[in-house]
């Protein structure tokens, strides 16, 4: 009989071409997602070396991470990001693609929302793009992570990556989420137990009852923030809920191709008895949402919780880090989280833009209005279709009711690389990935929270309860 | 790929833990379509006192006094002593490119992020890890002596302190022998173009929907 597999085992080797003795594989790529930030410089080595692209139908691309969010017939202002996006434009013409969704067509977003709902992104692929938050992926049990730009090149000229196999880590999220408790609140919570070096070196696979429990929105929310904790991959098995969500997306087989397909993808799971190298298990009942304090996503509290004293810290390192962050953040140890004012609000990125995000958002607004101290409250939906699909929902008229900004799609003020961003010392609830320094402006202070979460603090001025809103 | 085999080189301290990319080159620098160039923005809002944004003339901003790599024993550095999970954050290969950018040939400290970690190799910036109390008594020591520097030999897999002391390091066998001969591994994959298209082909007759 065959040894029992996990899923990443399975992954991997289904897609080893070559392998050298020393474990170092050739490993085909399927998909090779392309924006305009990583991508200019591997067209250009790839011309100047005189190479052709190995196999462009492998190839979808978008703009999303320079794209202004509004005032779209004025296109581009900052020269530097026009330039930037015109060279994508250019290369793409060039070389060809499956599929381009360039700055201002109606399917365009951002690249980890676009793949997934195009059915672009399919389970059993390998996935990859210049891009660390292309652990997205993974929640349709694809070997999916983040490229520098040498390896933009690589797959541009080989369809390949030179890899050694990772560790497999299993975090098993057993039991029912508490009402208000979200995907996002779940991958904090798992980040704040291992760290942000937790997963470093392994692929992570999400198991357990409260995961298969999400939908596939929230189960790309975990995913997604894999690499918050360390693991270029994270990876949740295939279930009915993977399938019928694949059903009639563009790019995903039809008919009796697509039944073929899902015959197999339903083997794409951890076999029973399979061994990880580490488990770590957690209790969903016991999560609470969650916000972060700190300038990195492993300083996270309960909403209940203090915002914690660096005095308590034995480990010197970790101890001068917290006092750096709290001085950063302008915060004081003791300080209920509940009593931290917010000046903006922050709702979208390829962690929390998908239309169940945006849903969760205008639950919570509908019939209240942003608090007089919020300057802006920015919703910016991932892409074009789940902006129309929000439009026909009628979520865009309880925004701007509540005092909110609907804006067009991109990544908007989640790295700040288009207008959207904070002023120094503005603090933001966001429901990105990042609260680094200056991640969403240069002296900006970001805390992460679910989407409910952050609906709540432009309502109430400051972290809050959904429950405990008027 | 240029090639990495050995260094002397002078040491700089950077005490942080999880210093992340966006730390090491802030957003705004990577809309450059460029490889090079990045090195006088290397810790940009650290560095400088004034917010950066690209196309400044960085000669005339005012440097931050306090950030380690502004005294003027560290300048010429090649050598960044690190601490736990460097690297850590977005993909983006502009980090090494400013690092390398900046004159800094190698790291060392105690782990890196992935994606950071690989990037470096594809740059010929060699990321040592060695254990915590090895790099805790390098920092020490780089800190109470003005000059430290250190050797490192890849092919011996060691650094060197000044007394001779050696330290031994792990590096991947196959991402050594490119460092040292500055391989281009899209070469050495393309060499194996023809198993490359009998595993496409066999894939795409199991599976068509993925090569739609």
């Amino acid at each position: 009989m065959q040894q029992a597999q996990t899923l990443y085992e399975k992954l991997w080797s289904s897609h080893v071409v070559r392998q050298d003795a020393d474990g170092t594989a050739l490993i085909y790529i399927d998909r090779h997602l392309v924006h305009e930030v990583t991508s200019p410089q591997a067209f250009e080595g790839l011309k100047l070396a005189g190479r052709k692209p190995w196999r462009v139908s492998s190839i979808v691309a978008t703009a999303d991470h320079n794209t202004p969010t509004d005032h779209w017939e004025e296109g581009i202002k900052d020269p530097i990001s026009r330039q930037q996006v015109e060279t994508l434009d250019a290369n793409i013409r060039e070389v060809g693609s499956l599929a381009y969704f360039p700055f201002k067509d109606e399917r365009q977003g951002i690249v980890h929302v676009i793949g997934p709902e195009n059915g672009a992104t399919l389970p059993g692929m390998t996935v990859v793009c210049g891009d660390s938050h292309t652990s997205t992926h993974g929640a349709f049990a694809c070997l999916a992570h983040g490229i520098g730009t040498s390896e933009v090149e690589h797959v541009l000229a080989t369809q390949c990556l030179m890899q050694k196999k990772s560790k497999t880590l299993l975090i098993k999220v057993d039991g029912d989420l508490a009402p208000g408790v979200t995907a996002k609140d779940v991958v904090l919570a798992i980040i704040g137990r291992i760290g942000t070096a937790g997963g470093t070196g392994y692929a992570l696979e999400f198991g357990g009852s409260a995961i298969r429990a999400l939908s596939m929105e929230g189960r790309m929310t975990i995913c997604n923030m894999a690499i918050e904790a360390g693991a270029r991959a994270g990876l949740i098995a295939v279930d009915e809920t993977t399938i019928e969500y694949l059903k009639g997306r563009p790019y995903a087989p039809a008919g009796d191709e697509f039944d073929r397909a899902a015959t197999y993808w339903r083997t794409l799971t951890s076999d029973a008895g399979a061994v990880y190298d580490k488990v770590v298990e957690m209790d969903a009942a016991a999560i609470r949402p969650q916000v972060t304090w700190g300038t990195s996503p492993e300083m996270v509290s309960d909403i209940s919780g203090v915002v914690p004293d660096p005095a308590a810290e034995k480990d010197p390192v970790k101890r001068e880090g917290m006092s750096r962050a709290l001085a950063y953040m302008g915060l004081k140890a003791g300080t209920p989280i509940k009593r931290i004012p917010v000046d903006r609000v922050f709702i979208g990125s390829c962690t929390n833009s998908r239309i169940e995000d945006l849903r969760a958002a205008a639950a919570v607004a509908k019939g209240r209005q942003k608090a007089d101290s919020v300057k802006q409250v920015l919703v910016v939906p991932g892409s074009g279709l789940v902006k129309r699909q929000a439009e026909s929902e009628g979520l865009d008229k309880v925004f701007v009711a509540a005092g909110f900004e609907w804006r067009e799609p991109g990544c908007s003020m989640c790295l700040a690389m288009n207008a959207d961003r904070l002023e120094s010392g503005e603090r933001c609830a966001s429901t990105s990935n990042r609260n680094f320094e200056g991640r969403q402006g240069a002296g900006g202070r970001t805390h992460l929270v679910s989407p409910a979460l952050a609906a709540a603090a432009a309502i109430a001025g400051h972290f809050a309860d959904v429950a405990e809103l008027n | 790929m240029r090639a990495f085999t050995t260094l002397d080189g002078l040491v700089a301290p950077l005490d942080r833990a999880n210093v992340d990319t966006d730390a090491i080159i802030p957003k705004q620098f990577l809309k450059s379509i460029q490889r090079s160039g990045f090195g006088p923005n290397l810790f940009d809002e650290w560095r400088y006192l004034d917010h950066g944004e690209p196309g400044m003339d960085n000669s005339i901003r005012k440097l931050n006094p306090d950030f380690v790599l502004n005294q003027s024993r560290y300048a010429g550095a090649q050598i960044l002593l690190t601490r736990d999970n460097f690297g850590c954050g977005s993909s983006r290969e502009h980090a090494p490119w400013a690092l390398d950018d900046y004159g800094f040939r190698a790291l060392i400290g105690t782990s890196y992020a992935d994606i950071f970690f690989n990037n470096c190799f594809k740059n010929g910036v060699l990321p040592i890890c060695l254990p915590a109390d090895v790099v805790d008594r390098l920092f020490a020591t780089c800190m109470a002596h003005e000059g430290y520097r250190l050797k490192i030999d890849l092919a011996a897999q060691q650094v060197i302190e000044p007394d001779g002391k050696a330290h031994g390091f792990d590096v991947d066998g196959f991402r050594k022998e490119c460092l040292l001969n500055g391989w281009d591994e899209i070469g050495l994959t393309l060499r194996h173009a023809d198993e490359i298209r009998a595993f496409e082909a066999s894939r795409k007759a199991a599976h068509p929907y993925y090569f739609r």
